[in-house]
């Protein structure tokens, strides 16, 4: 290094620093609606410096190659952030992280395959630990993305063959990477990199649809674990520092869904519920009865409730409801009904869903509750309106000891006067468990597609009241 | 053994000539940064909070971007068309996080204020938000 480059570096260092000072109020900016804007400029402030920055480290040959191939991607990138639908979020999310792992195994075989430098004991572990867990979060946030995108060939596996697999497949990988790491064999690495794609997909297949928040909360984390693990590769702090950030989210992320699920992360990742049959507990198998009643009553009932809670759940993402929701919302604000809507963490597919789906529909973000906001609430509301929910709001997860969900905190609907409930069928719901709230003397459900339905309560609230 | 790989590690660091223990107590306290910052996330903000890391793990542009300039000589090599071609994925995830974050977060709207006099001006208005 001469002393010129010398002297460039160490600059580079110094915006590297605001640029990581940056990404920390990216994500400060996240606490509230009101400065999140702000944030993600911050961000964009973050990522633009810390580029140029290494255009200035990065002079040489190939420049043209790194801003050709950076132009396609913006084209790629901004073309699919105006296109893509906010229904269709969670996929787009785990596709994204699909493409971190994948830049994160390019890097690590684009170090390895560099014949000029020689790689040490630290660099040979970093690289096949970060190339591994890119890897891993590649086939994984496909699979999931294939999962969320309904999309026939990410097939849940089942059987008992799966678990076996996986270990064989973890340990040979493992192997793999200590082979490279003592003979520094490339053979070796390339045998690691692909079994480790095959692992990804193995580990996430078995897992049910329903748990997809946790398993999109924790590829996220490990997209920061791959950027953290580039840059121990290149030294570089602030690469470090932004993957911690994204890995500490994604895991905190983990961490609150498994929670609101009343799960451990090993039994969401390893213990494939929603693939076992689960025996509805204190169920005698006697036929129960439900009260079914149509959307016009509902609607009058709301409109002359004075409180309505309504809860979303994936049948208003599946249904594309939002936009007949948020009518039904005005309409009952306009006859002075006080409408509020209560998001139960793991309603729907991801982190945060619903919100972004009311937003889209330009709910007020006032008005939209989290769990422990509301729950206390429920005892003074008349009306509650679930819409496509169903384990959230299932009361054996505080009554019934037997319940596989029993201790998971829910949305206490029963203690409303008045509980209607939108849904398909009587089927149950995810975690495969029969809902005593369907059959209680204050429930009515209200059989049908969610948009449809809720269209005809905007209706006949419109044509009773006027 | 550790002895010998921390000895190690000032040679296998490629950029820099740090050690390792400088920069992981770097990715230490970073954690904890992230740790303490993420808590404080409004959970209504959690699918903007994975776009948004999601676009900010793709630093590792710059990493690819180190890797496909590193080779001094010959324009392609399998070390630079693998670097280039992180540095297409990592720009995909960091325009169209960006752009996906702002696109969501600009949806997030408080409640419109009825003040009494002007209450039929904000209903129209709600109209064409």
């Amino acid at each position: 290094m001469n002393d010129f480059s010398t002297m460039i570096a160490t600059n580079a260092d110094w915006f590297y620093l605001v640029g990581a000072i940056l990404f920390v109020l990216t994500l400060r900016g996240l606490s509230s609606p009101k400065t999140a804007i702000r944030g993600n400029r911050f961000g964009m402030a973050a990522m633009a410096i810390a580029v140029v920055t290494t255009f200035f480290l990065a002079e040489g040959p190939v420049l043209w190659l790194i801003i050709g191939a950076m132009i396609l991607g913006a084209v790629v990138g901004m073309w699919k952030a105006k296109t893509v639908a906010m229904t269709q979020m969670p996929e787009t999310v785990a596709l994204m992280h699909s493409f971190v792992g994948l830049a994160a195994v390019a890097i690590a075989l684009a170090t390895v395959l560099h014949t000029e430098q020689q790689h040490g004991a630290v660099a040979r572990v970093e690289l096949f630990i970060g190339c591994f867990i890119g890897a891993i979060t590649f086939s994984a946030s496909v699979f999931a993305f294939g999962k969320l995108a309904a999309k026939s060939w990410a097939k849940t596996l089942v059987g008992g063959w799966v678990k076996p697999v996986q270990a064989l497949l973890f340990i040979a990988m493992i192997g793999f990477g200590g082979v490279y790491f003592v003979t520094d064999s490339l053979p070796a690495f390339y045998a690691m990199a692909v079994i480790a794609v095959i692992f990804g997909w193995m580990w996430i297949a078995p897992i049910g649809g329903g748990d997809m928040p946790v398993v999109v909360s924790l590829l996220n984390s490990f997209s920061g674990w791959a950027a953290a693990g580039i840059g121990f590769t290149l030294g570089n702090s602030m690469l470090i520092i932004a993957g911690s950030l994204v890995g500490s989210s994604g895991a905190i992320l983990s961490y609150i869904m498994c929670k609101a699920m009343n799960r451990s992360l090993l039994n969401v990742l390893f213990g494939g519920m929603g693939t076992s049959a689960v025996a509805a507990g204190g169920d005698d198998g006697a036929p129960k009865n439900y009260k079914a009643g149509s959307a016009e009553d509902a609607g009058f009932l709301m409109s002359n409730a004075s409180n309505v809670v309504i809860v979303p759940g994936y049948g208003m993402a599946q249904g594309r409801a939002q936009n007949a929701v948020k009518e039904l919302y005005e309409l009952l604000k306009e006859e002075d009904v006080n409408v509020r809507f209560a998001i139960h963490p793991v309603a729907g597919r991801m982190p945060g869903h619903m919100n972004v789906l009311l937003a889209e529909a330009d709910v007020p973000y006032d008005d939209i509750l989290e769990m422990d906001e509301i729950n206390s609430d429920f005892a003074s509301t008349d009306v509650v309106l679930v819409i496509g929910a169903n384990d959230v709001v299932n009361p054996s997860a505080k009554d019934d000891p037997t319940s596989p969900i029993f201790g998971m905190p829910i949305l206490e609907v029963s203690k409303a006067q008045t509980v209607m409930v939108i849904k398909r069928s009587m089927s149950t719901g995810y975690a495969g468990l029969d809902n005593s709230l369907f059959y209680m003397d204050k429930t009515m459900m209200i059989f049908g597609d969610a948009k449809k339905m809720v269209e005809e309560m905007v209706r006949s609230i419109n044509g009773g009241g006027h | 053994m550790i002895a010998t790989i921390l000895a190690a590690a000032p040679a296998g660091a490629a950029m820099s000539s740090t050690p390792f223990v400088a920069i992981f107590t770097v990715f230490v306290l970073a954690i904890f940064v992230g740790y303490y910052v993420v808590w404080g996330v409004t959970p209504a903000l959690h699918t903007p909070l994975m776009a948004v890391t999601n676009a900010l793990s793709s630093i590792v542009i710059v990493g690819a971007m180190l890797q496909t300039v590193n080779i001094d000589g010959s324009m392609f090599t399998p070390t630079s068309v693998l670097g280039a071609f992180a540095v297409f994925l990592a720009s995909i995830n960091i325009f169209g996080g960006f752009a996906v974050t702002e696109r969501m977060l600009a949806m997030f709207k408080p409640k419109v204020k009825k003040a009494p006099a002007v209450e039929a001006s904000t209903s129209e208005k709600g109209g064409d938000a």
